[in-house]
């Protein structure tokens, strides 16, 4: 990306799905490796369902926390219901990211969720969104996982990992 | 968060930088009622250790750091927009007494009504109470203009107001926290009746020490650091201040800036001669014309922005627009989902067993207020903090009988604490011919705001425990005769309750009590989180 340039990011979805924790995630990412970075979202109701987006600015000077209107290169959308209210915001050319991409023919969500076994589960799609995003940043892996583990108790920090892993891939193969 | 890079950088939000800016400049105490935008800085105070406390409401909050500030102290208050209504009358007239340490007041205004029941613009409180106002524009500001309002409080012995909004509240962005900070000041108090009974011929000679204290500060504010002007194009010059000033410099990077960092008093001359070195001169501001209007009343040539733009936020967006001439209707977005009320919510099974009777709910602020949307439906009103009691005693008073009987009056226990304890006393005072009911809805935490404790919890903002306010041994003492607690499930039994109550035509509190279920779950959760920290 060349040097002026400020990479925009929106996560959009609903309250108690990880939204924000998933923005601090990539904030973190961008902050540890040296950019300026802004981050806003209103709080307020989210807690009890609503809406909520978050935006995610860095580069080398960041100017309005917001994103303007068709500048987001990226959005992460963990309900893809949320896409349309947040669609305003994206260039043309930006990459939406929706947890339905991790879906292979007839899966559910409820078919992760009921497996133990299985890398991911509706509960951790914020970091394994993140792991899709990050094959299209310029930000280290290193980083990145200093950044997931510094939003999460330690004892998820191993778990955690595989799930940004298994993003990754999946974003890689995209 | 912390840089890794060894320098020292955080990335913070603009209240977590008031916070660590109030502790880093020494603040003795400080007292405040939560509020969104506001609750965090109090509750980031607490997380490091700072001298925090909640109070019942912002008059109080605001009269607690006033006192502090009358013994010697560096004090904060802090207070949504709509808080400052509530604590204007010791704002006013502190501005009369002033301060023997320093006192800052934050203002923390929602543009756009993110959470608030209204869009009041409070730079307009500066001048009606001759409070200096400063505005930050982003977490850095936040956190250097703190010290700079205690500097300014200390040197004139005045109250200062830090003004933010919701944008710069809530947005995270890089602060570098000075290396070192200030020390606590020596409290002491020195008797100074003149200066502090404000009876007419004290209050008299104090009005013109304001007034020729703020002349003072206005002759310091022309050569103020925290004003800067960046000489781009002579084509257009933006006069700006606080988070509309990011915005601005994104939409026309190429520009000529006047950003302000005080806005009240305003630098007359530095704006008349921003103004004339450019062709074309635009303010760029929020919500309503405070900028423009200085700007015109002192005859400065410039443009401000169309009536459409007074409502919602700025952002970048609309500078575009605005810069543009373009009046053109703004491109209407799908609505979001709107927030709800948990399911299993107290509150609910409350509220749809007023709506059953069919009665007239005066209502308040609170989680309950989502009870006005389906499928609850049952509100009918909602002015401010503890209005449910008064509005409801009013249309007691005056509607038909049969119409009387059935008005209700709605509150939370954080609210009914806040403002509800005074319309009680009303109820007792002038009770209307058919009785009235207030029910308190007690959830056991302000939900609404974040789950802070309150007075009725017998919690405080450290989690240490205190006294514990009974609603019911008040009312009582207030000359209530009926007072019912309710903590059961059953809505057949609150039902019979409330046609009861009604039915007796005296007057009733009741009591709802049922814990928050987010509350309940942030509990259980509280030790594990704790020892996880541990860990880490
Ligand atoms: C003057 C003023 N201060 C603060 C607020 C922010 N606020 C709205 S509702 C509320 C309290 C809600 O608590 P409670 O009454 O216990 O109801 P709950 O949300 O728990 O249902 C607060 C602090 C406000 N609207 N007005
Ligand atoms: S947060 Fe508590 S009070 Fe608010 S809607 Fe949820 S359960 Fe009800």
């Amino acid at each position: 990306m060349p040097e002026d340039t400020v990479t925009n990011v929106v996560f959009a979805g609903l309250g108690g799905q990880g939204i924000i924790k998933a923005s601090d995630m990539l904030a973190e990412a961008a902050f540890r490796s040296g950019y300026d970075v802004k981050k806003s979202e209103i709080h307020g109701m989210s807690q009890r369902g609503g809406s909520v987006t978050s935006d995610v600015r860095f580069g080398r000077e960041v100017f309005s926390p917001m994103v303007p209107s068709g500048e987001a290169q990226f959005m992460v959308a963990l309900d893809s219901t949320q896409i349309d209210a947040a669609r305003h915001v994206m260039r043309p050319d930006g990459l939406i990211f929706n947890p339905e991409m991790f879906l292979k023919d007839g899966q559910t969500f409820d078919d992760f969720d009921k497996n133990p076994g299985s890398p991911i589960n509706r509960r951790n799609l914020n970091v394994a969104l993140l792991g899709v995003l990050s094959t299209h940043l310029d930000l280290e892996e290193s980083v990145w996982l200093e950044a997931v583990y510094a939003n999460l108790p330690e004892k998820l920090h191993e778990q955690n990992a595989a799930v940004f892993a298994y993003g990754r891939e999946v974003g890689k193969k995209a | 968060m912390t840089d890794t890079s060894g320098k020292n950088r955080m990335l913070l939000s603009g209240n977590e930088a008031v916070a660590l800016a109030a502790r880093d400049a020494g603040v003795a105490l400080a007292s405040a009622y939560p509020g969104t935008p506001s609750t965090e800085i109090l509750e980031s105070l607490a997380t490091l250790g700072g001298p925090a406390q909640w109070a019942p409401n912002e008059k109080v909050a605001y009269e607690v750091a006033l006192g502090a500030a009358f013994g010697g102290a560096r004090a904060l208050a802090c207070m949504k927009h709509v808080g400052v209504n509530v604590a204007a009358d010791p704002l006013f007239t502190s501005m009369y007494t002033g301060v023997s340490g320093a006192l800052v007041l934050v203002s923390a205004d929602d543009p756009g009504m993110a959470s608030s029941q209204n869009e009041q613009d409070n730079r307009r409180y500066a001048p009606a109470a001759g409070i200096p106002m400063i505005e930050p524009a982003d977490s850095q500001e936040a956190y250097d203009f703190l010290f700079t309002a205690f500097e300014m409080s200390e040197r004139w012995k005045l109250p200062v107001m830090l003004r933010m909004t919701t944008r710069v509240c809530h947005s995270q962005t890089v602060v570098t926290p000075r290396a070192k900070g200030l020390d606590p000041l020596p409290t002491h108090f020195e008797h100074d009746i003149r200066g502090r009974v404000m009876i007419p011929g004290f209050a008299r000679p104090a009005h013109r020490r304001l007034r020729a204290k703020l002349a003072e500060i206005y002759t310091w504010g022309e050569t103020m650091p925290l004003h800067r002007r960046f000489d781009g194009s002579k084509k257009l010059g933006i006069i700006t201040a606080g988070v509309c000033y990011v915005h601005a410099r994104e939409a026309a990077p190429d520009a000529s800036f006047l950003k302000l960092g005080m806005t009240y008093p305003l630098p007359y001359n530095m704006i008349k001669e921003f103004a004339k070195s450019v062709e074309r001169c635009v303010v760029i501001e929020e919500n309503d014309p405070y900028l423009v209007d200085a700007c015109r009343a002192i005859g400065v040539a410039c443009e401000g922005k169309a009536e459409m733009y007074r409502f919602d936020e700025m952002n970048v967006d609309r500078v575009r627009r605005i810069l543009a001439h373009d009046e053109s209707p703004e491109p209407v977005r799908p609505p979001g989902k709107p927030p709800q009320l948990c399911v299993g919510c107290p509150h609910r099974s409350a509220l749809s067993v007023l709506k059953k009777l069919d009665c007239i709910i005066m209502g308040d602020i609170g989680c309950y207020t989502l009870g006005v949307l389906p499928p609850v439906d049952a509100m009918d009103s909602c002015v401010c903090m503890g209005a449910s009691i008064g509005n409801g005693l009013g249309l007691r008073h005056v509607l038909p009988p049969d119409e009387a009987r059935r008005v209700v009056s709605v509150i939370g226990d954080s609210t009914f604490v806040h403002g509800g304890i005074t319309g009680l006393v009303e109820m007792a005072y002038n009770p209307p011919p058919t009785g009235h009911v207030v029910l308190i809805l007690d959830n056991g935490t302000t939900a609404m705001t974040g789950l802070q404790d309150h007075p009725g919890t017998g919690v405080k903002l450290n989690k240490k425990q205190t006294h514990k306010l009974s609603f019911e041994d008040l009312a009582r003492s207030i000359g209530i005769t009926n007072v019912h607690v309710f903590t059961g499930v059953d809505p057949a039994g609150f039902e019979a309750l409330v046609k009861q109550s009604l039915a007796s035509e005296e007057l009733t509190l009741i009591i709802a009590r049922r814990p928050c279920l987010l509350s309940v779950k942030k509990q259980k959760a509280q030790p594990k989180a704790a020892a996880e920290k541990t860990n880490a």
